[in-house]
């Protein structure tokens, strides 16, 4: 079964390995992912049979099914994809530096930290600026946060777990810092934006998209030429330090990625849970824990996840429209407990 | 080195802690936004009359405070030394472990969904909450070869407070109406409650209380290990199910009355042991007398930066508990 595939560009400068098993994984996940898209534009309150969808995708739909599909839709599902993907790699990488399975950007302060700023700019901002830097203000907040968590952790270099309980430290202060805005904010702007921290992709345009895109393209294939390091870092500190690897600058490094892609991802669709926790561990479940064929599959598994939390969130209760991220831990937690009892002993 | 060692001496600091507790109770009553000279305090005692608007706050306003904060402090700070005991880790408590997002979860399910009003139905959902939060913690912390190591455990406790948090927010989403009041109560506060709100919930945590005090013997005994404690003949299994149900007790009971109160349960504890050593027949009452001064200290300094709003008084514990919880995980912890 497990046979390799070799690819080598002509200088030898690129060159790896590849599983068949993982090519074949990593297929059936992104024709999963297309198919459900196409079935996830067709749903909601007015509900467009495959057929139809693909023929407006390719041009030849009436004028309404155009403004439905290409206008309300396809942003959000795109969205769904991206975000997913983006979420999956961060947490993938995170568990491979923390070398823990628990850890992943929600539960490290991160998204608190996005979230403090960006209820914050709802808050104070929300009449002054416009709406559309709202994903800057997040970003910021999850950069400044993590640089605090990884300062606080420098104690001649940072080891893993300083990393990890700083991190829940710091997410339980900003947690309650982030209440006691919300607490002081007048009630539409309250609603606001605890409906944002929930986690939800509703009413997104195409501006979002193209807001969360540069940071997926630029950091996604980032993550996939740093994750031989990341190899690396799994084996330990004094092992990896052994074999050459510059480990602290390779977990800095790592980490930015990581923040990157889970403070992008928060920015636009806020503090969407436990994808990051879970993705990547199915995805190791599926092709093992080699950085370079998993990170891929827990990007596909993620997009899947919330895509289809997305449209069950979205259909289930109409009209109603639920925030994703109350289906993602709602399906996220009983799946991840699941996993700890299969793995306790490894 | 302030650590006490004889006995005598460790009588006299409680004595002196209760003499701190009584006169920050004073101050609880006599400071704020109108401020109460203390004889109108001692008046308002010995003569109420309805008439005065200052014997009026004191009575229903002050006074109910002070004792809410009393008994919620000790209680989590009781429970934070139980439990730093149980799962020999210095960085447990109620609030880093889940327990209190469980408790709030089940009762803003109660709120919204069942719409129970009584505050004693409301305490018996928190008590399930935190009890479910308890033994999912403890279950996925102790799973796997390893064993219960603070790590884990400090995971587990972050993940499932993770998905009761969402959890609690997707039924606030859904249900916006009294949302403001819900979350006010969330964050953690011991105003605008009268001592009504006190009374069904006080036998609960009078009787986890004394059971916390009948435990720190055994308690003792546990903490040598438990290869050592079952050598002497004790029941572990049935101790560590005593201890556990007094920590879902004391924590469920003060989450019903004043919602998350983050930090006190993990500062305190360790405040009693550099005071008097390891001795939980010691541990126990520090915590209490030292938990209720702290939270009535915490609620007093609440009421003056942004006059005439407050801040939740959770804010204010986690201000002090955070840079105190990093300086513990930067001095690292035993068997990581």
């Amino acid at each position: 079964m497990n046979k390799l595939i070799a690819f080598r560009s002509k200088n030898g400068t690129i060159s790896f390995l590849a599983e068949k098993r993982t090519l074949v994984v990593l297929l059936v996940l992104a024709l999963l992912t297309i198919a459900f898209c196409v079935i996830s534009i067709g749903m909601g309150s007015k509900y467009i049979d495959p057929v139809e969808t693909l023929k407006t995708m390719l041009g030849q739909g009436t004028a309404q099914h155009v403004l439905v599909l290409e206008t309300l839709r396809l942003p959000r599902v795109i969205v769904a994809v991206l975000v997913g993907a983006a979420l999956g790699i961060s947490g993938g990488i995170m568990q491979g530096i923390i070398r823990n399975p628990l850890a992943s950007p929600d539960i490290m302060g991160i998204t608190g930290g996005a979230a403090l700023a960006a209820v914050a700019f709802i808050t104070y901002l929300s009449g002054t600026i416009s709406m559309k830097w709202l994903p800057v203000a997040a970003f910021t907040g999850a950069g400044c946060i993590s640089i605090l968590i990884y300062g606080l952790a420098w104690k001649k270099g940072v080891t893993s777990i300083r990393l990890v309980l700083i991190g829940i430290g710091i997410a339980a202060a900003v947690g309650s810092l982030t209440t006691l805005m919300i607490v002081f904010s007048p009630i539409n702007a309250a609603s606001q934006a605890y409906i944002w921290m929930t986690g939800s992709i509703y009413a997104t345009t195409w501006s979002h998209v193209y807001a969360l895109l540069p940071w997926v393209i630029v950091f996604i294939p980032l993550a996939l030429i740093f994750s031989r390091t990341a190899n690396i870092q799994e084996l330990g500190d004094d092992i990896a330090k052994g074999l050459g690897s510059a480990v602290q600058r390779h977990r800095f490094v790592l980490l930015l990625i990581s923040v990157a892609l889970a403070g992008s991802a928060v920015a636009v669709a806020g503090t969407i849970g436990f994808i990051g926790l879970i993705a990547p561990h199915i995805a190791r479940k599926l092709v093992g824990p080699a950085f370079g064929s998993f990170l891929p599959v827990a990007a596909l598994t993620g997009s899947l996840i919330l895509l289809i939390s997305d449209t069950a969130a979205r259909t289930a209760f109409l009209p109603l429209d639920i925030p994703a991220g109350v289906f993602t831990a709602g399906i996220g937690a009983p799946f991840f407990i699941y996993l700890l009892y299969r793995n306790r002993n490894s | 080195m302030i650590r006490i060692h004889q006995t005598s001496w460790k009588a006299v600091g409680l004595v002196l802690g209760l003499f701190l507790f009584v006169l920050s109770f004073i101050f609880s009553i006599a400071l704020g936004v109108t401020p109460i000279s203390f004889g109108t305090v001692v008046e308002s005692f010995v003569h109420y009359d309805e008439a005065s608007n200052e014997h009026v706050i004191i009575q229903t306003t002050r006074l109910p405070r002070a004792f809410i904060a009393t008994a919620v402090g000790a209680n989590l700070a009781v429970a934070g030394a139980l439990m730093q005991a149980l799962t020999r880790n210095p960085l447990a408590s109620p609030s880093i472990l889940g327990i209190h997002a469980g408790a709030i979860f089940f009762v803003v399910l109660g709120i919204t969904f069942l719409s129970v009003t009584s505050l004693a139905h409301l305490t018996w959902f928190a008590f399930l909450g935190a009890g479910i939060a308890a033994v999912a913690v403890y279950y996925i912390g102790s799973i796997g070869r390893t064993g219960l190591t603070p790590i884990k455990i400090v995971l587990a406790g972050a993940a499932i407070s993770a998905l009761f948090g969402s959890f609690t927010q997707g039924m606030l989403v859904v249900n916006e109406a009294g949302l403001q009041d819900v979350l006010f109560w969330m964050a953690g506060s011991v105003s605008g409650r009268t001592t009504d709100m006190l009374l069904p919930v006080l036998p609960y945590m009078l009787c986890a209380g004394i059971s916390a005090f009948a435990l720190a013997h055994p308690l003792n005994i546990l903490t040598s290990g438990e290869d050592v404690a079952k050598g002497l003949g004790q029941r572990t299994v049935f101790v560590k199910l005593a201890i556990a149900v007094t920590v879902v007790c004391l924590a469920g009971s003060s989450v019903a009355v004043a919602g998350s109160i983050g930090f006190i349960g993990l500062v305190v504890p360790h405040l009693a042991r550099f005071l008097i050593g390891v001795d939980y027949r010691w541990i126990i009452p520090y915590s209490a007398v030292l938990g209720a001064t702290l939270l009535l200290l915490a609620d007093i300094v609440s009421r003056f930066p942004i006059q005439p709003e407050e801040i939740p008084i959770g804010v204010m514990t986690a201000c002090i508990g955070t840079p105190f919880f990093i300086y513990m995980a930067r001095k690292g912890l035993r068997n990581e």
